[in-house]
């Protein structure tokens, strides 16, 4: 008897132009039907914490308890990550069906009712995976995929697999297609014609600076030297991105393969992913996965006989956002400190010890092998004039659902917070939506109609970044959200070049005097502060001009973004000393009600700065030139006697 | 910034390092020492067997590489994960980003404080916990969020972070009794 990896290399991999779409022995890999019941889980990082690994153990308890034969197994993350853990069940001859917040405590009551071929009457039920197979049964009244407003919307290229199949398995990924692409492309093609391929279909980095991908490749191949390299960016530092992290997760061979093909293109042999230590779980699943690949030839010397060798060193970072800059990252896998490098000479003629080298984001290599089996036309066919294809969107902060999509570039920003993510919960208003982390800036109401695209993103003063999407309501203050950053960045900067390492901080600076309660509130201190704002916008601009790497260079971007659209908000921190959304913690104004007041003395013996003062059983008050605006008099009050302003 | 001036030593931090076993990171300095590029490796492998950088280990890393001790230094400070003091059994990681921050994660931070009686960046007396506070966990939709070892939770109060604490203390005190 013939192993399966015997057969999916004798059948798959070795035969050039194999259409394996009737093969029976593909079609029970790939589950179009299945002979005893199969139980998905979703366990990506985010399904873990929301309790996916108890789901897990309560799962496998029910089918040894009550004896059902059924294979269990874990997926990525679906990319709905606000109503983890999801639970897939298909039966044999019945449509994979999905359940959202399947908690261990559900897991009985749906593994009850399904296991009798019914549904179980609540509203766990998410949708049903509806496959072209006519022969299968349909759940009744439970909505396709495809007609779910969060999945309507989306064409996945990216994610095409994530939550869908078995991530640590092969077979899987190459049963719906995967490394077949790339072995016709070793047989039939040359370097430079899968440069012009990806050229052609207009690829873009997806990393945040959006240069042409194939044109990119085309320096490092006209770079003549015995040894090039390709290095994967898997860096995801910006806070409030994970794609990356989902996409190794949840579908790791499609990383391998676009790395294979992005290789072969500019003749390197040796290649590196360079990946966060915060994501242990996405390390696993990659080394696993390089292991599984190498396994089957995919990866390593002479592979199937084409003269090509490639191997795959997995990099942890070890915690620094700069690192996320292309030559920082050279130094930190070189073994120096990750601090950027002039350029030019750019990596694609002298990289990593000195050899030429091509540096690509996850989810740009990720969408290599769609271009390169379905060919350019095709994937530039999605998309806009300028930015083709898709784009993954990480989505958080005040929103309805939260989690991955991946929309075709041009869909608008109305479209995905509104239609796609369900809008603002608890009936609130929306603010803003913060796009490209700490190098991006923030668009408001008037601009939620402009497409998603590399240009007008910028025009409107925000920037593609890696795609990270934080919402805000009415209860955020842009004035807070501009210091967060500034901190951040003001932390993360390498200390290499004085704009970046100097000005980052006196903006913070003065972030935080406008923030910050004076003790004496002068005329003079305003117009100080006034003058701040001012100077923040020139500081910007200069930090902007003369930094040196990308990180200084767009440093200035969410300070610069808020003060264009809340400038209103800014001059309301200096001259009113108030922050409407009652974030700013300490421009607060406490007071006491003289009628509540019953003089217990518990707030004048708590507060810190001796600020309240009053004799026994009479009504306290406050100094306010002395109040630093703790609220510990608040807190500790039973009479609810302290007002806020 | 990422580039810190040298503080003079405690002389009685140095005393610290008898009872550790310099002969465990033998096997990685065979592994690595003619590679390219092996310091950050070498460290964090160091890291991961003694859970923190001892001084004598890091001076043989140097004896051994021949990489000079001042620049070994300049790397292993500039990177955030590194560290040269001993930390707690589990190490509590509460994420900064962006969702988590506009979701009120400096709460998160506040409520540990007060649980574990220990300012952030610190052990705890009982040596089990350390506090640190993180750029971003990549979990943002689940915001705000914590890390413990490498167990992420989500969907967090000052409230539930806390019992969580005071659960792991509680297997951890079983575990000695």
């Amino acid at each position: 008897m013939i192993t399966k990896k015997q057969y999916i290399i004798e059948n798959l991999l070795k035969k050039p132009n194999n259409d394996f779409s009737k093969d029976e022995y593909i079609h029970k890999i790939k589950r179009k039907n299945v002979d005893k019941p199969v139980i998905f889980i979703g366990t990506g990082t985010c399904g873990l914490g929301a309790g996916a690994g108890k789901t897990y153990i309560a799962v496998k308890e029910y089918i040894t308890k009550n004896k059902i034969e059924a294979d269990i197994i874990k997926t990525g993350c679906i990319g709905l990550c606000s109503s983890e853990p999801i639970l897939d069940i298909q039966l044999p001859n019945y449509n994979r069906i999905s359940f959202e917040k399947a908690t261990k405590d559900k897991v009985k009551q749906i593994l009850n009712s399904i296991f009798f071929n019914k549904i179980p009457d609540n509203n766990f039920v998410l949708c049903q995976f509806e496959n072209n197979n006519s022969e299968k049964i349909k759940w009744e009244n439970v909505p396709n995929i495809n007609e779910i407003p969060f999945f309507k919307p989306q064409q996945r290229i990216v994610l095409k697999n994530c939550g869908i199949v078995d991530p640590v398995s092969i077979e899987e990924y190459i049963a719906s297609g995967g490394y077949t692409g790339y072995l016709e492309m070793i047989r039939t093609k040359n370097n430079s014609e899968v440069c012009e391929i990806v050229e052609q279909s207009g690829l873009r980095g997806r990393g945040g600076g959006g240069f042409l991908t194939g044109k990119k490749w085309k320096f490092a191949l006209g770079t003549p030297a015995k040894q090039k390299y390709l290095i994967c960016n898997a860096d995801e530092g910006d806070p409030g991105a994970f794609m990356d992290r989902a996409v190794i997760e949840g579908d790791p061979h499609r990383l391998i393969e676009g790395m294979a093909i992005a290789a072969f293109a500019i003749g390197a042999t040796k290649s590196y992913v360079y990946i966060r230590a915060e994501y242990p779980l996405a390390i696993k699943r990659l080394d696993i996965a390089i292991a599984d690949a190498k396994n089957y030839g995919l990866i390593g010397k002479n592979i199937y006989n084409s003269n090509i060798n490639f191997e795959i060193k997995v990099k942890t970072g070890a915690g620094a956002f700069v690192c996320g800059e292309e030559t920082a990252l050279i130094n930190s896998i070189e073994g120096k400190r990750g601090m950027p490098r002039p350029r030019p000479p750019f990596p694609a003629v002298s990289g990593l010890f000195g050899k030429p080298t091509i540096i690509n984001n996850v989810e740009t290599l990720s969408n290599l092998p769609f271009i390169i089996k379905e060919g350019e036309e095709i994937f530039s066919k999605i998309g806009t004039k300028k930015s083709k294809g898709t784009k993954v969107f990480a989505l958080s902060g005040k929103i309805e659902k939260t989690g991955l999509v991946e929309i075709p570039m041009g869909t608008t920003v109305r479209e995905v917070i509104f239609d796609i993510a369900g809008g603002i919960p608890n009936n609130k208003k929306f603010k803003a939506v913060q796009i490209g982390g700490p190098s991006g800036g923030c668009i408001t109401e008037v601009n939620l109609e402009i497409p998603i695209e590399y240009e007008s993103l910028i025009e409107v003063g925000a920037m593609m970044g890696s795609g990270g999407l934080v919402v805000m309501d009415e209860d955020n203050c842009m004035v807070d959200v501009a210091k967060f950053f500034m901190n951040f960045i003001q932390r993360e900067s390498c200390g290499k070049c004085i704009p970046c390492r100097e000005g980052t901080r006196r903006m913070l600076e003065i972030l935080e005097d406008i923030t910050h309660k004076p003790l004496h509130n002068n005329q003079h201190e305003a117009l100080r502060r006034f003058k701040g704002v001012t100077q923040l916008e020139k500081l910007g601009k200069i930090i902007k001009e003369t930094s040196l790497c990308g990180l200084g260079q767009t440093a200035p971007n969410p300070v610069l973004s808020t003060i264009k659209w809340f400038r209103n908000e800014y001059e309301e921190h200096v001259f009113e000393r108030k922050c409407s959304a009652n974030v700013c913690t300490e421009l607060r104004v406490f007071s006491i009600d003289v009628n509540k007041c019953t003089g217990c003395t518990i707030c004048a013996k708590k507060c810190p700065t001796n600020a309240i003062l009053g004799s026994r059983r009479k009504p306290h008050f406050i100094i306010n030139d002395n109040c630093i605006a703790c609220g510990t008099c608040e807190e500790v009050c039973k009479f609810d006697a302290i007002i806020i302003k | 910034m990422r580039v810190q001036r040298l503080t003079i030593q405690n002389k009685d931090k140095e005393k610290k390092a008898s009872g550790i076993d310099i002969e465990l990171i033998n096997p990685l300095l065979v592994r690595y020492k003619k590679k390219k590029g092996n310091l950050i490796p070498l460290l964090q492998g160091a890291q991961e067997i003694y859970g923190y950088i001892p001084e004598i280990v890091f001076r043989k890393i140097a004896k051994d590489t021949g990489h000079k001790l001042s620049a070994m230094y300049g790397v292993a400070t500039f990177y955030a994960q590194f560290r040269f003091e001993p930390v707690g059994k589990h190490i509590v990681k509460v994420c900064q980003g962006t969702a988590c921050h506009v979701q009120n994660a400096k709460s998160i931070t506040t409520a540990l404080e007060e649980t574990l009686k220990i300012k952030e960046g610190n052990t705890s007396k009982d040596k089990l916990f350390t506090l640190e506070s993180v750029a971003c966990l990549g979990c943002c939709s689940l915001a705000p969020v914590m890390m413990i070892g490498d167990k992420t939770h989500g969907k967090l109060s000052g409230k539930s972070a806390s019992k969580i604490i005071r659960q792991i203390k509680r297997t951890e005190k079983k575990k000695i009794s």
